[in-house]
């Protein structure tokens, strides 16, 4: 089978190998640009968010590459992202297209439908149950090692002497890691990757403010969508740091373990654990990069996120107590790169001199 | 005795019958804020966020209306009320889950907010819990809160009951508070039309700039899917690859697909507000669905602040106009 999946930040280097080696052909999703968003715009429902737009896009262009069946999550809502698969499929059959839309809805939900689905791929690919775990493991070990590196690249970018040369290090290091077959090579481009960005000339002398990234995991996963906005402030020399990363999960976390803990942290705000997608996240996040001493928040969500817009409407009592300066982007596809950059300088400019009178109220005070 | 105030929007238009009662049987006033007004938009406008949809910019608006003249204002957190769809974890929209928090952090100097979670999901006894609760808040007592609990039940099912008989959930309402069980005489009508939507935009005047009413004058029966029973309504959910997370979206949606295989139903207007989540699936679901089942005539109709009378009259205009136009024609 022709498989393709969703583009989502660099994940697609580790989707590409699990496919690839579970015996199908992988048809790799380009990266979202001016035309998916339009192909996307023109099927999609008026009022449906960003994501939805952005991967009906990148359906029909890797149909056009020949994909036979698309690889997705499915969900128990409340967020709409659940019922994309089942809304992509109908629209997808209207447009007389062949291309099928499966979805791996959450196993703790309904683990039969997640067996067969999974059974169904290692069968048709003709792969041994061993070699299918094995093949498992090391995409995990990829996806982990592709957000070891993006992380470390936003540490450092701030610090560069020469502007790019981050980005173009961070490509380098992702081409090894692409090549990487087994977990001892993994390990090894991991490690090359991050040698690689910690020898590039830096001004270690400079003291970068500190963003936090919130919201809406597909904007905030994939550049693309966001207008490369983490570069975009790395450029500024900012440093920021994103609570959403694939290997999250599994990730010994300085700001959030997830789950129940957010929850806990965002109580006194939003008293309700589950109201879709990241929106408790956001609340909770806000307050912990405040207690971590961050500069400022940023908060990324598509026009129209539901649960985003609950935390919008919340944010700013915690933004008030906890003195933590959080800037709003919602994103629609008129959203434009320049708009973008215009409201996040103006943000740092706020940031840098909120900083400087307060360490003007300290000196003072001494 | 307290003054509780319970807005006339979002589930008003649904479970009214059981609150008031619930609580007039406790010994409490009920305060209704004004129907939806050109003050009230406005007021909900600038307290609510921006990007929230008008629903709940209204919503935000009767609260406002009450504040000044009640102890409490009722706002629950509506999650579940039953246990329905593919995992068992049908809900709310995400605004009703957070309503009371963006409540009470949007607007300044409010009443005591009357909070109580209500997630039927989990058991049958779970509606009785919510109420002790509220009744606790109230300072009742657990005998009080039984005997109101089982009138209130009651007030409920003779309200479904009228909803039963193809009468409209606002006239419903007035036949209850008046207690009548006559309703008023039918305009006579050529066309029956369905129309599907949340409550809270169909049933309400001002929102929807008085659809209902120009569809009655232009010789319309209009049909909404809170007339049908929930066994009619659930049946249409196995025609579907998977149920919709919503509460009110999978009712529009099951009365929508329902209509359509209805014969006797000349179209279906589904009513939905400008940039509303759910409605962004639901919309385009109906849409498809009604060209696969037999074509049954489709329009949407998004309303928000600036929706006017006259948008709204010239498009039903037009649609009853083609629709007439459509049966001519087949009967030549």
């Amino acid at each position: 089978m022709k498989i393709s999946f969703p583009h989502m930040g660099h994940s697609f280097i580790a989707f590409k190998w699990l496919v690839e080696h579970l015996g199908h052909e992988c048809i790799v999703p380009p990266e979202p640009s001016k035309k998916t968003l339009d192909l996307g715009v023109r099927y999609s429902p008026e009022f449906a968010c960003i994501p939805f737009k952005i991967l009906m896009g990148t359906y029909l262009e890797a149909e056009e590459m020949g994909a036979e069946v698309i690889l997705t999550s499915g969900g128990c809502g409340p967020c709409r992202a659940g019922y994309y698969w089942v809304m992509h499929q109908y629209l997808l059959e209207e447009m007389g297209s062949k291309l099928k839309v499966v979805a791996f809805e959450p196993p703790m939900l309904d683990i039969r439908d997640f067996w067969k689905k999974l059974s169904w791929i290692r069968k048709s690919g003709k792969v041994s149950w061993k070699h299918f775990i094995e093949v498992m493991k090391i995409t995990w070990e990829k996806i982990k090692a592709i957000d070891d590196v993006e992380i470390h690249s936003h540490e450092i970018r701030p610090y560069e002497i020469n502007r790019g040369d981050t980005t173009r290090a961070v490509a380098r290091a992702l081409e090894q890691l692409d090549q990487a077959d087994t977990i001892s090579q993994i390990k090894e481009a991991r490690d090359a990757g991050v040698k690689l960005l910690d020898e590039l000339p830096r001004d270690r002398g400079r003291n970068p403010l500190k963003i936090g990234i919130i919201g809406e995991i597909y904007v905030v996963l994939e550049p693309s969508a966001n207008h490369y906005l983490q570069i975009m402030l790395g450029e500024m020399g900012v440093q920021t740091h994103r609570s959403i990363y694939l290997s999250g999960y599994a990730r010994e976390s300085t700001i959030s373990n997830g789950g129940e803990a957010i929850y806990q942290v965002a109580k006194p705000y939003l008293d309700e654990l589950c109201i879709g997608g990241h929106g408790v996240n956001s609340i909770g996040e806000t307050i912990l990069y405040a207690r971590h001493g961050f500069d400022g928040v940023v908060q990324l969500a598509p026009f129209s996120c539901i649960p985003e817009i609950v935390a919008k409407s919340i944010i700013p009592s915690v933004s008030r107590d906890f003195d933590i300066p959080v800037l709003t982007l919602f994103i629609d596809e008129q959203t434009g790169k320049a708009g973008v950059q215009t409201r996040l300088e103006a943000f740092v400019d706020l940031l840098e001199m909120r900083r400087q009178s307060k360490e003007e109220a300290a000196r003072l005070v001494v | 005795m307290s003054k509780i105030g319970i807005p006339r929007t979002l589930a008003y238009f649904v479970y009214y019958p059981f609150c008031k009662v619930f609580f007039e049987e406790l010994g409490h006033e009920v305060v209704l804020s004004s129907p939806t007004s050109r003050a009230i938009m406005d007021d909900g406008v600038k307290e609510a966020v921006n990007d929230a949809c008008i629903p709940i910019k209204i919503y935000h608006g009767h609260v406002l209306d009450l504040a000044n003249q009640v102890d409490w204002i009722f706002c629950p957190r509506l999650v579940s009320v039953r246990k329905h769809g593919e995992f068992g974890t049908e809900t709310f929209c995400p605004k009703f889950l957070g309503l009371p928090d963006m409540i009470r952090l949007a607007i300044d100097k409010l009443p005591k907010l009357l909070e109580v979670r209500v997630d039927l999901k989990k058991g049958k006894n779970e509606l009785f819990q919510v109420v002790t609760q509220v009744g606790t808040q109230l300072g009742n007592g657990i005998g009080e809160i039984k005997q109101a609990f089982a009138k209130a039940v009651k007030a409920q099912k003779s309200y479904s009951k009228l909803l039963s008989r193809e009468i409209m959930p606002h006239v419903a309402l007035e036949m209850l508070e008046q207690q009548t069980r006559q309703p008023p005489r039918e305009a006579p009508y050529d066309l029956k039309i369905a129309v599907v939507g949340y409550p809270y935009v169909i049933y309400d005047a001002y929102i929807n700039a008085g659809l209902l009413k120009i569809l009655e004058k232009e010789g319309a029966k209009v049909y909404t899917q809170d007339m049908l029973g929930d066994k009619i309504l659930d049946r249409q959910a196995r025609t579907l690859p998977k149920s919709m997370f919503w509460y009110f979206s999978n009712r529009a949606v099951y009365g929508g697909l329902h209509f359509m295989n209805r014969q006797d139903i000349d179209g279906i207007i589904h009513v939905t507000a400008f940039a509303c989540g759910p409605d962004s699936m639901v919309d385009r679901l109906l849409e498809i669905e009604s060209r696969r089942r037999k074509f049954t005539p489709y329009l949407s109709i998004t309303v928000d602040e600036h929706t006017g009378e006259a948008g709204v009259r010239t498009r039903i205009e037009a649609f009853l106009d083609m629709l007439r136009y459509r049966r001519e024609k087949n009967e030549d």
